[in-house]
């Protein structure tokens, strides 16, 4: 049981890692002049409209939080428009936060804002599709000894990385190096990038090593 | 014998002071400098009081100078095989023409702008070459080119931007060339290079200055092997062609000779980059070209290895000025050869006396100096031969005697030299390592005491066993013979060493007692584990996220100090630091108010513990605040509550608004900020609504009536006052045996602790950075500053420790008088 679980884990993790890759390399087919650096803000975009749709496909395919109860398609609607309002509502937070971490209040809003969407789809998205617009069920899995399945474990792991990876990312801003990744947000979503990805390989192998200590509430 | 917390740690600090006052005296030799400020008469000629013709300046032995310095000259780029191979016209002049050739030997840093200091001064920078720095670009030292604009020769300069810099009004024409843009290498020396014709036909200056950034640039790009540098060299030599030939045919019209000078500012590392003390870096090239040097044909002399700073005294001598009275170099004697020998025999004698007042202001034992000894024989000697030429006595006598006096003096100025480029050349190890091992010992012992500091006593046992006195004693006697060898043995001159030995020995005591200290807490925590490990009780400590974000965040700032940008630009780092502790206890104030029974119980069963480490965080960033908010949220209710969680964003709100305030740093400086446009006259409307509206919420915050914070500050203020009527003995304390008062006092005590230990991590850190990057490129504009900062920073928190202490002893010392009395 245990095991089947965390290979569907891994198989999900993989296609994630694959759909960040795929947003690499195929604008450059359709796109002329892509690149991640020169063309930042289009990978950006097409970078977490990937990752959402991937997202939200292993939702619908994989089920993992496993909710029995059928419920009413209005009810559904109303769900899916609350995880919208909830998404939007991230991104000005996040935005919010990177300026009082001293982002440029007045230039370069479009690159905050973006950089703030896709860390959103790095973490909310994820949180969203798994837990659903549930603000307690999200401060329980963040907190110390609230976790209740794998997949919340994962969560936990991916989010926790992609922040890191961003809070990282903006360490080489002030060095003197001179290099074109060094412009703001730049680094900082590499490093998320680079932060979501490392949670997404990490994630399965710690649990996979850690399967025996974990023991989860409901199994 | 107990000492609270608050004097140890107010004691360790105030003991960590000495230590790095230690290290920056061995870090920052002092400078050689004479007393006299106005530069002193020239000596007169040692004649025995006879004539009078002595006195009087002599004349300049080159009509016209002209100086080309290449950057990043090195010794085999002209005398090697780079130098046969691309140099052709400069290889001729070095193994045939009329010329002198020298390796100079550059004084770490090899970077340009102290060398062009050396260059021009004769001296080495010092201490307080960079605490006048930091604000004042112009060399205020005396030098040759201040001497030569004041005798009133006409200076022209072209290149480097910094000789600008250093010299604003001395130049009757120059055009700076900024070395900012390394990839270019052919514009710096074109925009040089365009200047030529014209200058070179016009003759109508003394003193050509020529800085070619061109080679360096090269090396910083592509490395010293590369082919870039031949054709640079080739481009240097067709160059030096050029002027040698104009200032040759401009000779047989005038009559003096004139002087033309090749020289590089350091050399360059088999990476291409230079700042360090490799010999590759140290070993430059100078080669002095006149006609008026004679050269016996075919005769081929190895260049000859000299000192930097002799340049500066050949240069002062040739223009016929006083030698720059800090230069510790002495002046290349070749260049006098052809001369007669009453005029070498005084231009030595200026030298050598020029040295010996330095010596004379810089050691109080001048007079055991070899070189010093020497000099005065030489100075009789060369009085007599001034009393015998001038009674017209044999020629055969006089020219052997001559001889003698000049051998005299060039070994005179041989030890002179190396006498006092000894005491700025190089850091002073000795110190610096008594002062790391001082400051480090008291880091550890900071660190070791910890438990025992923050336990429930706060007090600390001083160790007086007999076993620690015994081990005080060998440790004593053993560093004392340690310093007894390092002193007799260095023939360089140590701080420590020129102490009076009482001095000394209490610095060598101190390190002794501090090793005690610091074994005796080591095997008592060793007892105390083994105690622990035999009856393990259940320990209440663990680790939260706040108290691994402190030491990641305190782990992390030390670390970043070891890049000068992240010097540069620190503030950034503290920006982030507090934000990102802002939204950690941001994260802990909303789970425990709305997860507050799922959270950690740590909140309301043990308060203690958790002010304590909050105390911690406190003092890192001193946000209390913030700080108190999660630790009290149990007892809160409603409104406070709400407080409570929107305080963090405040801060970081306030933190933003404060970044936005002032730029500063080195990158972002040039940025508009809120500072600025408010002091800006247009927007003087704006500021005074601001400052009356601040006006206005001081007044309200006062006005109101129970606003906590007001009375906060009302109590303090009026406890204050009470305090003070009570020590000039007019009023009472009120309480006889108050375990308030006592809490308070443990509770400063031990924020005291914490604040020297935080303080002192970053410190001896540092120290220890600094040591290991001592020859890096940017040690005198980056590390050093810093390092005084730092220094400063440490001074400022033993003041606030022992001000606190003494506080805190005091209300102490009234509250058991009073119950005695009673």
């Amino acid at each position: 049981m245990k095991n089947i679980d965390i290979k569907r884990l891994l198989y999900t993790h993989l296609l994630c890692i694959f759909s960040i890759i795929l947003s690499i390399f195929i604008p450059s087919v359709f796109l002329e002049n892509f690149s991640i650096l020169e063309t930042h803000l289009t990978w950006l975009c097409i970078c977490s409209v990937f990752v959402t749709a991937v997202n939200l496909l292993l939702y619908v395919v994989v089920k993992p939080s496993a909710s029995a109860k059928r419920s009413s398609l209005s009810y559904k609607v109303t769900r899916f428009l609350k995880c919208c309002i909830y998404f939007l509502m991230s991104c000005f937070v996040f935005h919010v936060i990177f300026v009082l971490y001293g982002a440029p209040l007045i230039e370069l809003v479009l690159e905050t804002f973006l950089f703030a969407v896709i860390l959103s789809t790095f973490t909310t998205v994820p949180c969203l599709c798994l837990l659903g617009p549930n603000i307690k069920a999200w401060l329980r899995v963040f907190s110390r000894n609230g976790v209740t399945s794998i997949w919340e474990n994962s969560l936990q792991i991916t989010t926790i990385s992609s922040f890191l990876g961003s809070w990282f990312g903006a360490f080489p801003i002030p060095l003197d190096w001179e290099r074109p990744w060094q412009v703001w947000p730049i680094s900082c979503t590499l490093g998320a990038t680079f932060g979501y990805v490392a949670g997404l390989v990490i994630s399965p192998l710690w649990i996979y090593w850690n399967r025996k200590q974990l023991t989860y509430k409901n199994n | 014998m107990r000492l609270g917390c608050g004097a140890f740690a107010a004691g360790c600090v105030a003991v960590e002071v000495l230590g790095v006052a230690l290290f920056l005296r061995g870090f920052f030799p002092p400078p050689v400098r004479s007393s006299s400020q106005p530069a002193p008469p020239a000596a007169p000629e040692p004649s025995a009081g006879a004539s009078s013709s002595g006195t009087k300046l002599l004349p300049p032995l080159f009509g016209k100078v002209v100086v080309m310095l290449i950057d990043g000259l090195r010794d085999d780029f002209v005398f090697g095989s780079k130098g046969v191979k691309f140099m052709p016209y400069t290889t001729y002049l070095v193994e045939e023409g009329a010329s002198h050739s020298f390796v100079a030997e550059a004084k770490p840093p090899t970077v340009t702008m102290p060398r062009i200091k050396a260059l021009v001064t004769g001296s080495l920078p010092g201490f307080v070459d960079v605490v006048r720095n930091l604000n004042s670009p112009a060399l205020l030292e005396d030098n040759v080119v201040t001497r030569a604009t004041a005798a009133g020769k006409r200076v022209i300069f072209y290149g480097d931007e910094t000789w600008v810099k250093l010299f604003p009004k001395h130049f009757v024409e120059y055009d700076g060339t900024t070395s900012f843009f390394v990839s270019d290498y052919t514009e710096v020396d074109d925009n040089v290079t365009r200047h030529l014709d014209k200058v070179l036909k016009r003759g109508d200056w003394d003193v050509l200055i020529l800085h070619y950034l061109g080679l360096d640039h090269i090396g910083h790009i592509s490395g010293p092997s590369s082919p870039l540098i031949g054709r640079k060299l080739s481009e240097m030599d067709s160059i030096l062609m050029r002027i040698h030939t104009s200032l040759q045919s401009e000779e047989r019209e005038a009559l003096s000779p004139s002087l033309l000078v090749l020289c590089g500012d350091h050399g360059m590392s088999e990476s291409g980059g230079h700042g360090a003390a490799s010999l590759e870096e140290v070993s430059t090239a100078l080669l002095l070209t006149s006609s008026a040097f004679s050269r016996k044909p075919g005769e081929v002399r190895p260049p000859e290895r000299v000192q930097q700073t002799d340049l500066a005294a050949t240069l002062a001598v040739g223009l016929g000025l006083p030698i720059p009275q800090h230069s510790v170099g002495r002046f290349l004697f070749p260049v006098m050869q052809g001369r007669a020998m009453r005029e070498q025999l005084r231009f030595l004698h200026l030298n050598a006396v020029q040295l010996s007042r330095l010596l004379q202001a810089s050691n109080p034992v001048y007079e055991r100096e070899p070189g010093f000894e020497q000099f005065k024989m030489s100075e009789r000697l060369h009085g007599n031969w001034v009393r015998l030429y001038l009674e017209n006595n044999n020629s055969e006598v006089l020219l052997n005697l001559g001889a003698k006096v000049r051998r005299q003096y060039l070994g005179a100025l041989k030890s002179l030299s190396r006498a006092v480029s000894s005491q700025v050349a190089q850091y002073d190890i000795y110190s610096m390592v008594l002062g790391t091992v001082v400051v480090l010992e008291v880091l550890a012992l900071l660190l070791l005491s910890i438990p025992q500091a923050l336990g429930a006593a706060a007090e600390l046992e001083v160790p007086l066993s007999p076993v620690c006195s015994l081990l005080f004693y060998l440790a004593f006697l053993l560093l004392w013979a340690m310093h007894v060898v390092v002193c007799t043995s260095a023939e360089r001159s140590r701080y420590l060493c020129s102490l009076t030995w009482p001095m000394a020995g209490g610095v060598l005591a101190l390190v002794s007692a501090l090793l005690c200290g610091v074994l005796s807490a080591l095997t008592r925590t060793c007892v105390d584990g083994k105690l622990l490990r035999r009856n393990p009780t259940p320990s209440s400590w663990r680790w939260s996220e706040l108290d691994f974000l402190t030491l990641a965040g305190t782990a992390g700032h030390v670390l970043s100090l070891g890049a000068s940008s992240f010097i540069e630009e620190e503030h950034q780092t503290w920006y982030f630091l507090v934000s990102t502790l802002c939204l950690a206890l941001c994260h802990e104030s909303y789970r425990a108010c709305f997860l507050g029974e799922d959270g950690e119980p740590r909140h309301c069963s043990s308060p203690a513990s958790a002010l304590q480490d909050r105390s911690v965080s406190c003092d890192v960033l001193e946000l209390d605040q913030a700080c108190q908010s999660p630790s009290s949220l149990d007892g809160l209710g409603g409104r406070e509550k709400y407080m409570a969680l929107a305080s963090p964003w405040l801060v970081l709100g306030c933190c933003r608004l404060l970044r936005s305030l002032n730029q500063t740093g080195v990158q972002w400086a040039h940025r508009p900020d809120l500072g600025h446009w408010l002091t800006s006259s247009e927007h003087q409307a704006e500021l005074s609504i601001l400052s009356a509206l601040s006006l206005l919420a001081i007044f309200a915050l006062v006005q109101s009536r129970c606003s906590p914070l007001s009375k906060g500050a009302l109590a303090l203020g009026l406890l204050g006052v009470y305090c003070y009527r009570t020590a000039t003995g007019h009023l009472l304390f009120p309480w006889q045996q108050d375990s308030k008062d006592l809490s308070s006092d443990l509770a400063l005590g031990r924020a005291c602790f914490c604040y020297a230990l935080l303080s002192s991590i970053p410190v001896s850190a540092y120290i220890v950075l600094v040591t290991a990057l001592r020859y890096h490129l940017f040690i005198w504009s980056v590390f050093s500053p810093k390092l005084l900062y730092e220094g400063m920073h440490l001074l400022v928190t033993a003041a606030l420790c022992l001000c606190f202490t003494a506080v805190g002893r005091s209300s102490t010392k009234a509250d058991t008088g009073r119950i005695a009395r009673c």
